[in-house]
């Protein structure tokens, strides 16, 4: 066998990729539940917070700042492990489906509520006296007026935010998750061959790859000339 | 005659800086009033506070016969009735000319989709914008995004106008078109309240002219006393610089 063979044998071996690919379909089917679920959960409770830190109650946003900073401060991979090895010690046993998909909806809440706070407060206040001066109330104003001007701002930092995020789901293998890296790390293991890692290295291209192309998609779509 | 605006004793600290040290201000309907003064003479801050978009320190405002300051005054209901035009336009750049003038009338006056578009053109045709309504402020002048601003707050019949250097940020060639339209709101009997340097419009279209420096109305009178025969030093060394430009 030549260099050029075993090279091809280690990484695109025919033979094992069609043996592992269900489990790594499979292991797909399980990070798509699990970014969803993330990018919901972490950008909703994200615009939450900031809306939240837009009604500028002193305490509470004192708050917001401290869990904000500590859950950008902290690696994604050491929430996960403190949640799925630590809460078990208090009483609570998350599944390592479950701890992943808190830990990185956390993560994602943080930084995504300071992309919509840096939003909203880059919109001039004129807008806000503007609507206000027509009697237009601080929730309608904050609605109508600050949020769709803020929320395009938002919309490229979000959307790589979010894809580094969720990206992070291949941190779930720790804690015994059966997402793409789990599923072709176990099946390397199996097979003695690494072919299945360059199956699941496609199965995250095809699953980003549209994202990114949704997100610029919809950037410019969203955008106006100001 | 009736005062539709009322303002005694109105004091605004920023701060360290005293802005308003106690101006009364009394607006009879169908006025149109003229405020002067060097900048920082806490002109546009009076104007603030006559719509509470700032809070004076102390002092007492009534505007359509509601008292401002009020804590039981819902102050979204009272705006209403003061249109404010601001230096800066501030359109709602993401809507379109029609769009800015209906999110009050649907929001606010809680009219239905049909009546407020149909209140909103005919503000803006008012405004001699009528063939701009989908255009979005962008693809606006200057001039027209002011006549726009206009005719977002006509369109909610406000009973009192406040103008806060409304042609300020406009070239002087566009100046004319929003003041055409400031004559012609005064002619249908609109209160109006303006901090403005547009001397020639004052003389012509003001009933008085106010002067302030350093927080207080300095003098107050017709427009041709102010400008031509001056009480005060500083309302002479004022007028006489402005009129250098």
């Amino acid at each position: 066998m030549t260099g050029w063979d075993k090279f091809l044998d280690a990484f695109f071996n025919a033979k094992v990729m069609a043996k592992y690919l269900p489990d790594i379909v499979a292991g797909t089917l399980l990070t798509i539940e699990l970014a969803i679920l993330i990018v919901f959960s972490g950008i909703l409770a994200g615009l939450l917070l900031a809306l939240v830190r837009s009604l500028s109650i002193r305490p509470l946003n004192l708050l917001i700042i401290f869990v904000v900073d500590v859950l950008r401060s902290l690696p994604p991979l050491v929430i996960i492990v403190l949640l799925y090895f630590g809460l078990p010690s208090a009483g609570w046993s998350p599944s390592g489906f479950m701890s992943t998909w808190l830990s990185l909806s956390l993560v994602l809440m943080a930084f995504s509520e300071e992309i919509f706070w840096a939003g909203i407060t880059s919109i001039h206040k004129g807008q806000w006296e503007a609507a206000r001066s027509t009697g237009l109330g601080f929730g309608p104003t904050l609605i109508n007026v600050i949020l769709p001007q803020a929320l395009r701002l938002t919309i490229a930092p979000l959307t790589n935010r979010t894809i580094a995020i969720t990206k992070g789901t291949a941190l779930g293998t720790v804690v015994a998750l059966h997402e793409i890296l789990g599923m072709a790390s176990s099946a390397v293991s199996n097979s003695y061959n690494p072919s299945p890692l360059i199956l699941g290295s496609a199965a995250y291209l095809i699953l980003f790859i549209p994202v990114v192309i949704a997100a610029r998609w919809i950037e410019t779509k969203y955008s106006w000339k100001r | 005659m009736t005062s539709i605006v009322k303002a005694y004793g109105v004091h605004k600290h920023f701060g360290h800086l005293h802005v308003l040290k106690g101006v009364d201000l009394e607006v009879a309907e169908r006025e149109l009033v003229f405020v002067i003064g060097p900048s920082g003479s806490g002109k546009s801050t009076l104007l603030r506070c006559l719509n509470r978009l700032e809070q004076p320190s102390s002092g007492s405002i009534e505007v359509a016969g509601i008292d401002m300051l009020s804590p039981k005054t819902d102050i979204n209901h009272a705006r209403q009735h003061i249109g404010m035009v601001f230096q800066s336009f501030n359109l709602y750049p993401h809507m379109t000319a029609l769009g800015n003038v209906m999110l009050a009338l649907r929001k606010v006056a809680g009219k239905g989709k049909v009546e407020a578009e149909q209140l909103a053109h005919a503000a803006l045709a008012r405004v001699g914008l009528a063939d701009r309504a989908h255009h979005r402020p962008a693809e606006l002048s200057g001039g027209q995004q002011q006549r726009v601003a206009i005719a977002r707050s006509i369109a909610l019949e406000p009973r009192v106008m406040l103008f806060d250097e409304p042609t300020s940020a406009l070239d002087p060639e566009l100046v004319g078109s929003v003041l055409a339209v400031m004559r012609d709101l005064r002619e249908s009997g609109m209160t109006m309240i303006v901090v403005s340097h547009e001397m020639s419009f004052a003389k012509n279209a003001a009933d008085r002219v106010i002067f302030m420096d350093d927080g207080l109305i300095v003098e107050q009178g017709p427009p041709a006393a102010i400008f031509d025969t001056p009480a005060h030093d500083r309302t002479r060394a004022f007028i006489g610089q402005i009129q250098q430009h």
